[in-house]
């Protein structure tokens, strides 16, 4: 079943994989990418070899994939995802924001790596919006994990935000080097940092 | 399978003895070329003959397995000729919808025509309907920014990649006197002549080419390339006369207009990939770039040599 999705995926999206860490390497991993359509993170899952893929686990919000019959069954049991309970905007508290990034990192456990999107939500025309903080204490929490940013390039055209049917352009994800986790580092900063990395893949090769 | 047309054996052997020709020229060269910046050069066009052998036998299979088998061939090669164009183009948000009828329902509509045999609405259908429809769609979404490029872009593309590629499965509708169930051999002529007319006019250019014929479009067409390839290619034509409805002197005419129509289909493909600031449409074909890199020659010679062939030879 998840060969077909990500056969699939891989014909809608016409994903070209680039990798500029090493796809081979198994490891955990905290993958952190833009955010700008439903289809991102089956991009990436599917842009991933499949022993790698095995072990990645989506991190997705459960308002939307907790609906319908269709998405639990593909979250649950394809993706695997860990579903967080996103607050509505302007209810967020830090108690549950804290409670839901203790919960990615216990979900990881000694041997899943984790696909988040730092923006918490998608933006239009592509843009890259800034980082919430969720990345900075989970990157704190896992200190053992490597980070690796990715740039997913044109999937807003194929899926842009508020449409149903994709159409089928071609799109390219950007595996980037190990982002480092430095000492003594101001979340703000490493915020700045983190979202700049992915920026900077923008037609990476 | 069963009752083959032995006009089309007999080609598909000759491209076959083509292929085995110039897999043991790649091995050759790289017997015999050294320095490293050669080295590349030949890498590549083994990577390419690889890549042909993969095309001919698709193309082979689908067009001797009947009208279904190139129908279905060409509708794919127009899909992924458009979404390599549509990923280029300067469209929006506001052309989603648009785009989407543009892949799932005008694509399969023009080539569903070609399997009815309606040659009245296949020729009008993406030049007056779909063009039509592209813009209200476009104009009903909303967004005005640029809205004549972005219409027009998306019309283009319809044209090259899903018009003008139909005219290739549509020489299946022509009804020639004395050639009934032989049209399959037609789309082997347009396609080996011209697809031999882009390997030669590369040869040629490679090996002799000098002045440039559009430097700021393409550095790699010469005109020593261009007269090369072209009366080499125009001289296979002559040569293939016998799997066609021509005769030799008629054949001459015929492959020499689709190769220079082949050429111009190239350079006009390479100033739109210039204007985008692309070197290829794409990398699905190892050593070619993408399918639009493949068939841009095709794209003008298709209807010219479908409309020659229809009004001096079809009744």
């Amino acid at each position: 079943m998840a060969s077909v999705v990500a056969g699939v995926s891989r014909l809608v999206c016409g994903a070209t994989a680039v990798w500029q860490c090493d796809p081979r390497a198994v490891r955990q991993r905290i993958y952190f990418a833009n955010h700008t359509s439903h289809l991102d993170f089956i991009a990436i899952w599917s842009a991933l070899p499949p022993a790698l893929r095995a072990a990645v686990r989506p991190v997705a919000g459960s308002d939307y994939w907790a609906k319908g019959r269709l998405r639990p069954y593909l979250a649950r049991r394809v993706f695997d995802a860990v579903l967080i309970d996103r607050p509505r905007p302007g209810t967020a508290t830090a108690a549950t924001a804290s409670a839901s990034i203790q919960r990615m990192a216990e979900e990881m456990g000694g041997r899943r790596s984790l696909i988040v999107f730092p923006e918490g939500t998608r933006t239009v025309d592509g843009q890259v919006g800034p980082f919430k903080s969720g990345l900075y204490h989970l990157a704190r929490l896992r200190r053992d994990v490597e980070l690796v940013p990715v740039y997913l390039e044109n999937l807003n055209r194929i899926l842009p935000k508020g449409e149903m049917l994709p159409v089928p352009m071609l799109s390219r994800v950007v595996f980037g080097p190990p982002f480092p986790v430095l000492e003594d580092e101001e979340k703000h900063e490493f915020l700045a940092r983190a979202r700049a990395a992915v920026l900077g893949l923008h037609g990476g090769q | 399978m069963n009752d083959m047309d032995p006009t089309l054996l007999r080609l598909v052997a000759g491209i076959l003895a083509l292929l085995v020709v110039a897999s043991a020229a790649g091995w050759m060269l790289r017997r015999l070329v050294t320095g490293e910046t050669h080295r590349g050069t030949v890498e590549n066009i083994n990577a390419r003959i690889r890549a042909w052998w993969v095309m001919a036998l698709v193309f082979a299979v689908s067009v001797t397995t009947g009208r279904a088998g190139s129908i279905v061939l060409f509708t794919l090669i127009s899909f992924l000729a458009l979404r390599e164009f549509v990923t280029l183009a300067p469209t929006g948000a506001g052309d989603h919808r648009a785009l989407f009828w543009c892949f799932f329902v005008a694509t399969p509509l023009q080539y569903a025509l070609i399997w009815t045999g309606w040659y009245g609405l296949f020729s009008v259908l993406i030049p007056v309907y779909v063009s039509i429809f592209v813009a209200i769609r476009t104009a009903v979404a909303g967004d005005t920014a640029r809205f004549l490029e972005r219409t027009a872009v998306t019309q283009w593309g319809l044209l090259v990649c899903v018009y003008f590629v139909s005219y290739v499965p549509a020489l299946l509708m022509l009804h020639i006197p004395g050639y009934e169930h032989h049209n399959a051999a037609l789309i082997f002529f347009l396609v080996v002549v011209v697809q031999l007319s882009d390997v030669l006019q590369y040869v040629w250019g490679k090996t002799v080419g000098r002045r440039p014929i559009s430097p700021s479009v393409s550095p790699n067409k010469t005109w020593e390339g261009f007269i090369g390839g072209v009366v080499s290619a125009t001289a296979i034509g002559v040569s293939l006369w016998w799997a066609t409805p021509f005769r030799p002197a008629q054949a001459l005419g015929i492959a020499f207009t689709i190769t220079v129509m082949g050429f111009c289909g190239g350079l006009i493909m390479s100033a739109i990939k210039r204007s985008r600031g692309v070197k290829d449409y794409g990398t699905l074909i190892e050593g070619h770039g993408g399918m639009l890199d493949r068939i841009d020659s095709l794209l003008f010679a298709a209807p010219v040599f479908f409309h020659l062939t229809r009004f001096f030879f079809a009744r």
